[in-house]
């Protein structure tokens, strides 16, 4: 049942990677790429309906990290203390900028909040990309179940680890890049002709840096917590998620070319939610490795709740994931709406 | 007091204040919302239409501001109270998981489907995405109160070996009858905030002479469920919370009514300030042998009062407790009395012209939005010093990983964040009221706004 638990949390963060991701990938670029009011208003629009809808797997995902393994839930989010209020602010920060940006009736005032949208959607990819390299390099957890990161020390690779260290900086970048790809083909997907060839245009350019990104990572993951490749090791057969993390992202860059807009979409998906997989492979059944010794590792036996409360949330769970999904689903149909086209005098 | 404790439970404290001010609104507004979809459809009249489109608006603002304040709650259980989530866990995490999944995901697909697809779905239909969205409203703040009664009244729970808590009966979780009496309190308090700013929107039109049509809906409806809400809520759910709560926590309710002393046909103070030094009322105004009345049903019960318990189970902050309390049924009786003289006149066909009245409505919104406040207030300064009722002490729960000065370091980011937010969302309530229900056309709220809910 706990090995259960553990496929079911992994599963709703990867949900919330790739849905939540488009959208900050999407913000990311929004500033960049679009050069008319209209231009940002034709990106915006298009993760309008959904962007809300996206957070809520990260709210759920915590939900149920809670319930199942409330001993990771209160050991992580305590001794994570800084950075998750970060980027709780942050989240406030960007629904701020994109709920609001057409409230206030100044011209300036909807630079501004593109600006905030842009900044925290991108802090927000670097936090969470930092995260999860925190969570792959280990945490100084001790024999009081308990830990404190201060957010930087000496950034050195031979200095004290910290919230953001040279490996944590590593993935915090790579995971901003790997959203920003995902947003421009959501992008280039969505909205019309011009701008959607400008974002194709990006994708394209980031695909082939992403790849060198992916194949740098494995020896960096390696130095960082030799450990993390002991289940491969094991199990062989478990190589194949690499491969397929690469074989992927070839396929986002080739479809991209050929502009197979959705195909080259859903193979970025593809390629995030092997890229996780690959990650929770990694670590199996650790949910929280300690740096200072497997003996101490946060795993999904010492963390999870009692097996009544596992078995009975299994039922509900089951019940809302699939109400779940068929809300995403009508939703997703009902503006499926070929082509987004925001006229220019429409604010 | 250890300075990260005080500090933790400030910053909880703060943030769920704070958050709490939209969440009544949006659960208030949901059902009257649909009450007007309903009229609309039944009477075929456009205005309705528009009144609900005006108010889905209000409600999509509010929404907006309750979920970017809302979600440092789920994460603050982990931060700041490390020692109490890693040890209940097992059993409120099931709520706390069971509202995301169950209500986040209803009410945000739907709230999207309500605002965008007016066009594209037939009159029931768009009926029906209003009505799942007042379901998933109330869902979700059934949830949570679940949670919080848990912690008032621990239920079907049993201790793990490591010294945790999990959850042994979820049909006995989930129908602990403290939540069931405290939902019904609660909800009565969100729809009397929802009915009276719907009232007082209405009164300010009138008074402006303008939107006539639409103030004379708005009063209609908020001045009607306003009555019944602010009924209920004191009678029969605040009396039947009250009776509950005298059984189970007889020492809350002692420190509530600041009676020190046990007595036989005790007193209910009105007015007065407790002395916890010296155990006594000050400058008391009381009426005979009522809290005996109101706890047991009758006036010669002996009532116990905090001298009867020992002092490391009374409530830490008595005289907060104490004020909390009464400013809520204060303001409740207040609110009763308005709604009550407001009915009367609408059925005598006079309160459109009474300009008194609609004065006096206009000036009491912030009446329910105290009361509640208070009202939650008394509920948890009433459990101390316990975070889960006899089980678990408040001192026993906060993170002592983390210091005070990370503590109140984030509670200032949140305070000057929430300033700016609270500022922002005066600015946007007042244009929206502002430009009013008329301009309301199916398409406007996609037309005149970039992206989402507002």
């Amino acid at each position: 049942m706990e090995s259960i638990w553990f496929i079911l949390v992994a599963l709703m963060i990867v949900a919330y990677a790739v849905l939540d991701g488009f959208d900050l990938g999407a913000g990311i670029l929004h500033i960049l790429i679009a050069r008319t009011d209209a231009d940002r208003r034709t990106i915006l629009r298009s993760i309008g309906p959904f962007w809300d809808g996206n957070e809520v797997w990260l709210i759920a995902g915590g939900g149920t990290l809670y319930f199942a393994f409330p001993a990771l839930y209160a050991i992580s989010f305590s001794g994570f203390y800084l950075p998750l209020h970060i980027v709780l602010w942050l989240l406030i920060l960007r629904g701020m900028g994109i709920e609001f940006r057409a409230q206030l009736s100044r011209e300036i005032a909807a630079g501004l909040f593109d600006g905030f949208f842009a900044l925290s959607s991108g802090l927000l990819a670097l936090f969470f990309g930092a995260a999860l390299g925190n969570v792959i390099r280990g945490v100084p957890i001790g024999a009081d179940r308990s830990f404190f990161e201060p957010l930087w020390t000496t950034l050195l690779p031979w200095g004290e680890t910290g919230i953001l260290d040279w490996y944590t900086i590593f993935t915090g970048v790579f995971t901003v890049i790997a959203l920003t790809m995902h947003g421009a083909l959501w992008i280039s997907m969505k909205a019309d002709s011009e701008i959607g060839n400008r974002a194709s245009v990006v994708a394209n350019r980031i695909a082939p840096i992403l790849g060198i990104f992916s194949i740098i990572g494995v020896p960096l993951t390696i130095l960082a917590r030799p450990a993390t490749v002991a289940n491969y090791l094991r199990y062989p057969a478990l190589f194949v998620i690499p491969a397929a993390v690469m074989v992927s992202l070839y396929f986002v860059w080739l479809w991209n070319r050929g502009g197979r807009e959705l195909p080259a979409f859903l193979a970025s998906c593809a390629y995030i939610i092997t890229a996780l997989t690959g990650v929770a492979a990694a670590l199996y059944p650790a949910l929280l490795p300690s740096s200072y010794g497997p003996q101490f590792d946060i795993t999904i036996f010492n963390a999870a709740t009692g097996s009544y409360a596992l078995r009975v949330g299994f039922i509900w769970w089951g019940l809302g994931m699939v109400l779940a999904t068929g809300y995403f689903i009508f939703l997703y149909r009902m503006f499926r709406s070929p082509r987004l086209i925001v006229p220019p005098c429409a604010r | 007091m250890n300075d990260a404790l005080f500090l933790h439970r400030i910053h909880f404290a703060f943030t769920i204040t704070f958050h709490y001010l939209f969440p009544q609104l949006t659960m208030g507004l949901a059902p009257l919302i649909v009450v007007l979809k309903t009229l609309a459809i039944r009477t075929g009249n456009e205005s309705y239409d528009r009144a609900a489109r005006f108010w889905t608006k209000i409600f999509g603002i509010n929404f907006a501001f309750g979920v970017v304040t809302g979600i440092p709650m789920e994460f603050e259980f982990g931060t700041n109270w490390s020692h109490f989530s890693q040890l209940t866990g097992g059993v409120i995490g099931q709520p706390l998981a069971m509202e995301g999944t169950f209500s986040f995901f209803l009410e945000s697909a739907f709230l999207g489907l309500f605002l965008y697809g007016e066009k594209k779905l037939s009159k029931w239909g768009h009926w029906c995405a209003a009505f799942l969205v007042f379901l998933g409203s109330w869902l979700s703040g059934f949830f949570i109160i679940v949670t919080d009664a848990w912690m008032q009244h621990p239920v079907a729970y049993t201790r793990l070996p490591n010294g945790s808590f999990t959850v042994t009966s979820f049909w006995a979780l989930l129908t602990n009858p403290w939540a069931l009496i405290q939902f019904a309190h609660n909800m009565c308090g969100a729809l009397a905030t929802g009915s009276f700013v719907m009232a007082a929107v209405g009164a300010m039109y009138l008074l402006e002479r303008r939107n006539d049509e639409y103030a004379r809906i708005f009063l209609r409806v908020g001045v009607i469920a306003g009555f019944l809400s602010s009924m209920a809520q004191g009678f029969p759910t605040g009396d039947l919370h009250g009776k509950y709560l005298a059984k189970h926590q007889p020492v809350t309710i002692a420190a509530m009514e600041g009676l020190f002393k046990s007595e036989t046909g005790a007193p209910m103070v009105i007015i007065g300030q407790p002395d916890a030094e010296h155990e006594r009322i000050d400058n008391p105004i009381v009426v005979n042998k009522v809290l005996s009345f109101l706890v047991y049903g009758t006036t010669t019960a002996e009532v116990r009062g905090l001298n009867a318990f020992p002092k490391d189970q009374w409530p830490t902050n008595i005289p907060l407790l104490y004020f909390a309390y009464h400013i809520m049924v204060g303001l409740g009786t207040i609110m009763i009395a308005v709604m009550g003289a407001a009915t009367f006149l609408l059925w005598r066909q006079m309160l459109y012209r009474a300009r008194w009245m609609l004065w006096i409505l206009l000036l009491c919104f912030p009446c329910p939005y105290i009361a509640n406040t208070a009202g939650w207030m008394t509920a948890e300064i009433g459990r101390q010093p316990w975070l889960v009722y006899g089980l678990l002490r408040t001192a026993q729960g906060y993170s002592t990983n983390v210091n005070a000065a990370n503590s109140l370091f984030t509670l200032l980011g949140y305070m000057g964040l929430y300033l700016a937010l609270g500022i922002l969302f005066v600015f946007i309530m007042e244009r929206e009221i502002g430009r009013g229900p008329i301009a309301m056309e199916p398409d406007s709220i996609q037309s005149r706004t970039v992206v989402t809910a507002v």
